[in-house]
């Protein structure tokens, strides 16, 4: 099977959409491919803070450009892009939060969800545009006896103009 | 997406804390607020309940650090109640096992 897409979606740069995020990635991940469900929750928690760190990132620029998700499948693996219009960061330059074993571990809130993507997936690319930044996450894992149904692609970035869920 | 937060004072001295729904950066600010009134109110010996949780990313876990910090600058403490592994499996990678004190039930959280 070569590289296909199978769904492109665009939600608003708004917290309450990362859970559609979540339940489309997840519902994709167990319908097409043959992953356990841990490894779908995994995935799920990556989307999650990829999400979260693109509308962050949208927000400081771009408030209203949408978080632009992609799910590509191919033989072996599932892979899902994350990607937002911010100004972008190194992420071999980003502060970790200090030792388990250090008391100023307490003052570090975030900074967890980067390790968390590399951790959770089986590759992390973060990959710099001139446009903004693109997470991409694989996860490895052979294709479900399903239907080939087609791409789909699924707008929802005028939804931000509706109430809230 | 609702949170649920349900508290119960009748642990004494402790509060429990029931935490129900996906805890991520769109519902993780009212579980801040929730933790900060607690500890207004003088409740320093929080149990966090997390067994009705489906979800938790690293907004949650940050929002749970920082109501460590506060509730020990008060000499005080939260402990978290968690069972499921997938919830679970978020602290180990975290490294966060070793800051909170995680038991299998409220009745063992409080019995501490």
């Amino acid at each position: 099977m070569q590289r296909a897409l199978v769904l492109e979606l665009d939600v608003p740069s708004s917290p309450e959409y990362i859970a559609i995020v979540r339940l489309v990635v997840a519902s994709v991940a167990s319908a097409r491919r043959a992953l356990a469900d841990e490894r779908v929750d995994d995935l799920k928690l990556a989307v999650s803070e990829a999400c979260t760190n693109a509308i962050e990132a949208n927000r400081v620029v771009h408030p209203d450009a949408p978080v632009h998700v992609e799910i590509w499948e191919a033989t072996d693996r599932l892979e899902v892009t994350i990607e937002d219009s911010g100004l972008g960061f190194d992420p071999d330059k980003l502060e970790f939060p200090p030792p388990i074993t250090d008391p100023e571990r307490l003052n570090f809130e975030r900074g967890l969800g980067i390790p968390l993507i590399r951790t959770l997936v089986d590759n992390a690319a973060f990959i710099r545009k001139d446009t903004g930044t693109c997470v991409r996450m694989t996860v490895f894992g052979g294709p479900t006896d399903g239907d080939d149904t087609g791409a789909i692609y699924m707008d929802m970035s005028s939804f931000a103009d509706l109430p809230p869920l | 997406m609702e949170l649920g937060l349900e508290v119960d004072d009748s642990r004494r001295p402790y509060t429990v804390l029931a935490v129900k729904g996906e805890v991520d950066v769109y519902t993780a600010p009212r579980l801040r607020e929730k933790l900060v009134e607690l500890v207004s109110q003088g409740k320093h010996q929080i149990v966090v309940d997390l067994e009705g949780v489906d979800f938790l990313d690293s907004t949650g876990l940050g929002v749970l650090v920082g109501g460590l910090k506060r509730l020990r600058s008060h000499d005080g403490d939260l402990t978290l109640v968690c069972t499921h592994q997938r919830i679970l499996k978020v602290f180990e990678i975290t490294g966060l096992t070793k800051v909170f004190s995680i038991f299998g039930s409220v009745d063992q959280a409080v019995a501490e």
